[in-house]
Order: C-alpha cells, then sequence, then structure tokens
C-alpha cells in the first residue's frame, strides 16, 4: 500500500497524471452524455469536472500538482479563442440579412447580460468577488475567463458559471422565447447565442438551420462585444 | 494543417503583443480572434487547411475549459456562503436577456420586413 502511495506521488511529478485524467474522466462524460441522449442536463464538461475533483479529493492530490500537467491541454484555449474567428466568419454574411437590427441586438443585449447578471447578485448581497465572476457569465468560455482575470474575477469560477448558464439557456430558452411569442427564427437563435453563448445549445437548434446559424453568430458577435465593453464599464464603476 | 495550427498561435502571440504594448484590457486571443476574422474578410475565403486546424480545435473545445473549471474546487466556501445571488442572477438574467434579445431582433427585424 505503501508503494501504491509513492508511485501516485512519483506520478504526480509527471504531467502524465493531470493529462490522462483529464482526458479520461471528459471521455466518460461524453459517454454518459451519449447515454442521456445528449441532453443538455448532462453536461459533459460539468460530469467531467465533477469526476476530477472527486478523484483529486479522494486521492488528496491538490489543484496545483493536478494543474501542472492539465495545464497543457488549458493552453490550447489560446489558440482555441483565435480559431473561434473561423465559425463567425462561415455565419457572417447572415449579418447581411439583417445588419442593424443584428449590431443593435447584440450591444444591447450583451450591456443587458452584465447589468442583470452583476445587478441580480449585487441586490441579494453577493461579494465583489462573486460579482465580477459572473459578469461575463454569457460569454463563451474561453473569452469569459480572460476578462474575469482581466477585471478581476476568478477565472475557474467564471468557468462554472458560463457552463451553468449555457445549461440554464439549452434547457429553458425555448421555452422562455415561446412564452413571449418569439417566432422569428434569426431572433430565437441570435437570442440564445448571445445570452447564453449556444454551447450545447447549438446542436439542439440545429435542427434549423437559421436559428443554429443566428445562435452561433450571437455567441461570436456577443464575445466580441462584451471583450470590449465589459472592461470599459469595469473601469467606469470602479 | 499545420502551418494554419501555427497561424492561430502566432496571431495569438501578435494579440499579446498588442495588448502588452498598448495596455488594451482585453485578453490577447480575442485580439488575435478579432485579427483573423479581419483577415478572412479581407481575404474573402477560408482557406480549407485554415477550416480543418480551427474545426479540429473546437471540436474539443469543451475539453479545454475542464483543468480550469477544476479550480472551482478552490473555492466551495465561497459558492456556499453565496449559492443565492449565484443562483438567481444565472437563472433569472439569462432568461430575461434570452426574453429581452428575442423581442428585440423580433421586433427590429419585423419592421425591416
Amino acid at each position: 500500500m505503501d508503494r501504491l502511495y509513492t508511485l501516485w506521488d512519483h506520478l504526480a511529478q509527471t504531467p502524465l497524471l493531470g493529462i490522462c485524467l483529464t482526458l479520461a474522466c471528459f471521455v466518460l462524460g461524453d459517454w454518459i452524455n451519449k447515454k442521456c441522449k445528449q441532453s443538455p442536463l448532462a453536461n459533459p464538461v460539468l460530469i467531467s469536472i465533477v469526476l476530477v475533483s472527486a478523484v483529486l479529493m479522494i486521492t488528496k492530490t491538490d489543484y496545483q500538482a493536478y494543474f501542472n500537467g492539465a495545464k497543457y491541454i488549458h493552453f490550447l484555449l489560446g489558440p482555441a479563442t483565435v480559431a473561434l474567428a473561423v465559425p463567425l466568419y462561415k455565419n457572417i454574411h447572415h449579418v447581411k440579412a439583417a445588419l442593424l437590427p443584428i449590431i443593435i441586438t447584440v450591444i444591447a443585449g450583451c450591456l443587458f447580460a452584465i447589468f442583470s447578471g452583476v445587478g441580480i447578485a449585487a441586490l441579494l448581497g453577493g461579494s465583489r468577488e462573486t460579482l465580477l465572476s459572473l459578469a461575463p457569465k454569457s460569454v463563451t468560455a474561453p473569452v469569459a475567463m480572460g476578462l474575469s482575470e482581466i477585471i478581476g474575477g476568478t477565472p475557474s469560477l467564471t468557468a462554472v458559471l458560463v457552463i451553468l448558464c449555457g445549461i440554464i439557456g439549452a434547457v429553458f430558452g425555448a421555452m422562455v422565447l415561446n412564452l413571449v411569442g418569439v417566432k422569428n427564427k434569426k431572433a430565437r437563435g441570435l437570442a440564445i447565442g448571445i445570452a447564453s453563448h449556444g454551447i450545447g445549445t447549438a446542436r439542439k437548434l440545429s435542427v434549423h438551420e437559421t436559428t443554429g446559424a443566428f445562435a452561433g453568430l450571437g455567441m461570436g458577435l456577443n464575445a466580441l462585444a462584451t471583450a470590449v465593453l465589459l472592461p470599459l464599464l469595469y473601469l467606469l464603476f470602479t | 494543417m499545420l502551418p494554419f495550427f501555427f497561424l492561430l498561435c502566432l496571431l495569438q502571440l501578435v494579440g499579446e503583443v498588442i495588448v502588452y504594448v498598448t495596455d488594451l484590457p482585453i485578453p490577447g486571443p480575442v485580439v488575435g480572434m478579432a485579427l483573423l476574422l479581419a483577415g478572412l474578410l479581407i481575404n474573402k475565403g477560408l482557406p480549407q487547411g485554415l477550416d480543418h486546424a480551427a474545426s479540429g480545435l473546437l471540436k474539443y473545445l469543451a475539453l479545454l475549459f475542464v483543468p480550469a473549471g477544476v479550480g472551482v474546487t478552490l473555492h466551495f466556501n465561497l459558492i456556499a456562503r453565496e449559492w443565492l445571488p449565484i443562483t438567481a442572477s444565472l437563472i433569472i438574467a439569462t432568461l430575461l436577456t434570452i426574453a429581452f434579445c428575442g423581442l428585440m431582433m423580433n421586433f427590429m427585424d419585423r419592421r425591416n420586413g
């Protein structure tokens, strides 16, 4: 048994353990998601995070030791963020269909998402750290984490909030849009893309091509809008 | 494909340099993304290799934020203490934003014809 612990310690010194653990949990999370018919509630990222955390807790491995390996996966977020320009470019011709309405909706929606998110949490007594981590929750995770770091939030907390925001949009988004009587497919896609960054949603929405394309458009444009506006708002209000 | 993966890293690097030099409060990779989008719009076409490199990376985008997400275990106390403002903000603000954006786009797009 002693040798088993020293083996774990030995492996924890190399990046291998963090990388394998992350990949193993993600593969398992993805498998569970498929078993659940890709239900947005069985989000593979959320499942992976819970599984990795459980393993770290059981083996009493600290986060730094895990991240020592996992940072190689984490690093790829940078180039992946740059790569987001590609799906945005593929959907950009849809902008021509309604240039002004799209731009106005994205900017207004970006501000609405930030103020409503921070405002509600502030009213209920959220701390400064929580408010700053919540501010970019509607933006896709890699961009949101970068923004959280810049304004002094906690990137890891932001990452989880972003995922939860995406799940909420995927589960209730269509219902809310039906409730307020929005049938326009461009409006439905754009709204879900702006408010909950269309991760996981895109799959469900792609039943209709226009809705899916506008969800992707909303996600990409809101990432750009928030990246510019949120740091400015932070400078103005603090 | 590899030259285009290099291009993605290079644009992130250029983004980081621009942010460092200008003191812009924007993440470097976002500047890289804006540069790539501008480049594609000027080029008026998407090279197949770039499409492959980007799609390959984005296919597993979800995997890439697992390591950072696990970091949330360091903040259990904060979440336990502030679960109410966090949950309320997530649910109410997100759904209000969806309704707001949907109605706004719906209204303007209809007027546009």
